[in-house]
């Protein structure tokens, strides 16, 4: 009999040694190894530990930080769906509800032959497309019932994934609306023959030039970025490239990483040549999976036509390559530090900053980390040149920006426009009519009402990451709240107790609420929790995670106060009924064993 | 000072063990005699909660006793403060919380090796348990939090004298803790 040992060695040897025994691959290399089971045995892990010399304890802790990691059995099939609010609206939760029953079992739960389980996961970037669901890490859109009865009975029938009808997987692009980057006919190398003329210098100049701001939602200017760390002392640079596009609502990277993948490799490439950095990382999310293959391809077409490698289009001592790291369901590793600590094979926790990536990033060395658009836009800000590139868009807000339109409009999904664009223009591009309000750069961001659909996209007036999730006037902005304080619940990475225990908090007063148990105290805990959460949270998550909240109680206040049970505290739950166990268990039903509602 | 003002303790679902911190304070209890007395509380054996300034409860919500006990003090008290772990989350008793509580009564009055003729007790003087062990927020109105399992008597000190002093109550370093 083979050991038990022998038998993980067979399928890990070949992992680790790709991944060359580092255990900065680690998040990687668990990922890998959990592709062979559907989840990561407890022999694989002691077989890791020793290969590559790190706890046991270790090795748990991160694959028990990331969503899509399992150390204990999932099913052979393992269905989760996508649970943003977009996907609720386009009617996902009776299609889970169907599904389960259909299967016989418990969202949640894996049946008992160890076939299947159904849960829910966090947005997973086909909002346009919905509702969405990933299959073992597959990305499937457009579920219908019909849809979800044939997945059921395909995973009845034990039949592989690669058998499935190759519709279920196929992503639409949706471009409704093309600007510069979009409609750029740039061949692959284009930009950079033109950077080598330029030189480091230079292209840092044009970037600062050009207004450049990043795309990921901050805006800090690309070019001082840059600058920053080509100055910064290190041993080795690098470029990191955040394709972690979790923000609910948000799908413009996944488009760009469809259509433009050689200009992000290609701004990718500009960076390098810019500060010096010879390693390059493409950290995409783990929901995207299906886009590993292609874009591999992509990268070694680049390294055919020496446009990666050494001495790029022919300079000597222009080496750069580039790797892609698969992140594993964790929306935390959007923020830039949190991704650092990932791309390093660690629990995706954010660090102190300062210092900034900038100088102290990817192993602790100097590292320029931007959002695809980004990458691509200075790519195109390089080509046009600064001036032309400054021409479009505001004086604070030059080039165009990729917005990802979701929800309540009959043509959702991407427009570039300008910068300076109002919200009502995008609305009428997209045909929406009746607006209630749309959410501008996901949960994080702001909730727009009527009154300010003149508000321009743009750093100056409503910056935005993207995302542009519409609801007419059938929605309650109440629920639409709830989901995305559900979100930041889920998604906290627990490292601070402000947004661990907060989050938590906010989740449970806002449930009160909808289960008719809400009073005007519990608005004011909002109010409360939101000063803790802002004032004491490590990162941005925690700051953010009461926005849905405010913003929603200061425009659609009534969408709470008509849930409100009274103006005075009543309990959160059903107190009598909470004794109803008790009576059928004791056959009691005197006086003793109920509880009136205190003043009734 | 002419009047003493009233405080009023219990403990609900809890061990008891704040209260045992609280006399932690030790000889400075003498000077909280001074400016306090006490109503209803294990000090006094008091039965039933008259109109207070302070009241102080550690345990979360188990039962339907302890409903009406919190009622009773929210009803009497000005300021009604939860102490303990167990108050303010629910704490050890809570962790029955993911078990039902039908296979709970079933597991220690009939199945339990050695019970022969067993029945879960039924007398209508016992209080029925809820299905769940709730925080005391999640019943009634709570204005303040002591939170530690216990909080230290220096904590519950510095909370109560600066609630008499009328300052709002603020533990400093050192004295906040969670364990």
């Amino acid at each position: 009999m083979v050991s038990d040992s022998g038998l993980h060695a067979t399928y890990l040897g070949p992992i680790l040694e790709r991944h060359g025994y580092a255990a900065t691959s680690l998040l990687q290399i668990l990922r890998e190894a959990q592709e062979h089971y559907g989840y990561i045995h407890p022999s694989a892990i002691s077989y890791i530990s020793v290969k590559l010399g790190i706890p046991r304890a270790r090795i748990e802790g991160v694959a028990g930080f990331y969503s899509f990691l399992h150390l204990r059995p999932h099913g052979e099939y393992r269905v989760l769906f996508s649970d943003n609010i977009t996907d609720r609206m386009l009617g996902s939760q009776p299609l889970l509800e169907e599904m389960c029953r259909q299967l016989w079992l418990q969202q949640g739960k894996v049946s008992e032959d160890g076939l299947v389980s159904i849960n829910t996961t966090s947005c997973t970037g086909m909002c346009d497309q919905g509702p969405a669901m990933l299959v073992n890490g597959r990305a499937i859109t457009r579920l219908t019932q019909q849809r979800v009865q044939e997945i059921g009975q395909l995973i009845r029938n034990r039949t592989p994934l690669s058998d499935w009808p190759s519709d279920f997987f196929a992503v639409d692009d949706n471009i409704r609306r093309s600007g510069p980057l979009l409609g750029n006919t740039l061949a692959p190398g284009a930009v950079l023959s033109t950077a080598l003329t330029l030189g480091s210098e230079n292209i840092i100049e044009e970037i600062k030039q050009s207004g450049l701001r990043g795309r990921g939602g901050a805006g800090f200017p690309a070019g001082l970025k840059w600058e920053a760390c080509r100055n910064a002392p290190g041993e080795a640079r690098h470029v990191v490239c955040n394709a972690d596009e979790g923000e609910p609502g948000t799908f413009k990277d996944r488009v760009l990483l469809t259509r433009q993948a050689d200009l992000v490799f290609e701004g990718m490439t500009l960076c390098a040549l810019a500060v010096g950095a010879q390693h390059g990382y493409l950290y995409l999310r783990g929901e995207y999976r299906y886009l590993l293959e292609p874009l591999q391809a992509a990268l070694q077409r680049r390294r055919e036509n020496k446009l990666l490698g050494k001495n790029i289009l022919g300079q000597p001592g222009f080496d750069f390559d580039i790797v892609i790291h698969l992140g594993a369901g964790a929306y935390i590793c959007g923020e830039e530090s949190a991704l650092i600590e990932s791309l390093e094979g660690k629990r995706g926790v954010p660090r102190n900053r300062p210092p900034f990536p900038v100088t102290h990033g990817y192993l602790q060395q100097p590292t320029a980390l931007d959002n695809v658009e980004t990458f691509c836009a200075a790519a195109l800000a390089i080509h046009m040149g600064a001036e032309k590139y400054r021409a479009i868009g505001t004086p604070k807000s030059s080039g165009s920006k990729l917005i990802s339109v979701s929800g309540d409009c009959p043509r959702p999904g991407i427009y570039e426009y300008p910068f300076g664009v109002s919200v009502r223009e995008v609305l009428a591009d997209c045909g929406a009519v009746n607006t209630r309000a749309v959410q501008v750069s996901g949960p994080s961001g702001v909730c727009v009402a009527a009154s300010e659909f003149d508000h321009r996209l743009g750093f100056e007036d409503l910056p935005t990451a993207g995302a542009f999730m519409v609801f007419d006037d059938s929605r309650d902005l109440f629920e639409v709240a709830r989901n995305f304080v559900h979100f930041f619940a889920h998604e906290s990475c627990g490292f601070c107790t402000p947004c661990r225990v907060g989050t938590a908090l906010l989740k449970q007063t806002m449930d009160k609420i909808a289960a008719g148990h809400g009073t005007q105290y519990d608005l004011h805990e909002i109010e409360n929790l939101d000063q803790v959460l802002q004032t004491s949270s490590h990162c941005g998550l925690g700051r953010t995670a009461c926005n849905p909240v405010l913003h929603t109680l200061r425009h659609f206040r009534p969408a709470y106060e008509s849930r409100l049970k009274s103006l005075e505290f009543k309990p959160a739950f059903d107190l009598d009924g909470a004794l109803a166990r008790a009576r059928q268990m004791t056959g009691r039903d005197d006086a003793g064993a109920h509880l009136k509602t205190e003043g009734a | 000072m002419s009047k003493k003002l009233r405080v009023a303790t219990t403990s609900l679902a809890g061990c008891f063990g704040c209260h045992m911190s609280a006399l932690d304070i030790d000889e400075r209890l003498f000077t909280l005699l001074n400016l306090i007395e006490f109503d209803r509380s294990p000090l006094t054996d008091i039965k039933h909660c008259g109109r207070c300034y302070i009241g102080l409860i550690e345990g979360g919500v188990c039962n339907a006793e302890n409903v009406h006990v919190l009622r009773e003090f929210r009803k009497n008290c000005k300021i009604l403060i939860a102490i303990g772990s167990c108050a303010i989350t629910g704490g050890l008793p809570a962790q029955r919380n993911h078990l039902d509580l039908g296979s709970c009564l079933t597991e220690v009055y009939l199945t339990e090796p050695g019970l022969a003729h067993g029945y879960i007790p039924n007398d209508p003087e016992l209080p029925l348990p809820l299905d769940k062990v709730h925080p005391l927020h999640e019943v009634v109105k709570i204005d303040y939090f002591i939170p530690g399992c216990p909080p230290s008597g220096d904590a519950i000190w510095k909370f109560v004298t600066d609630l008499i002093a009328g300052k709002t109550p603020e533990l400093g370093h050192g004295l906040i803790k969670y364990d």
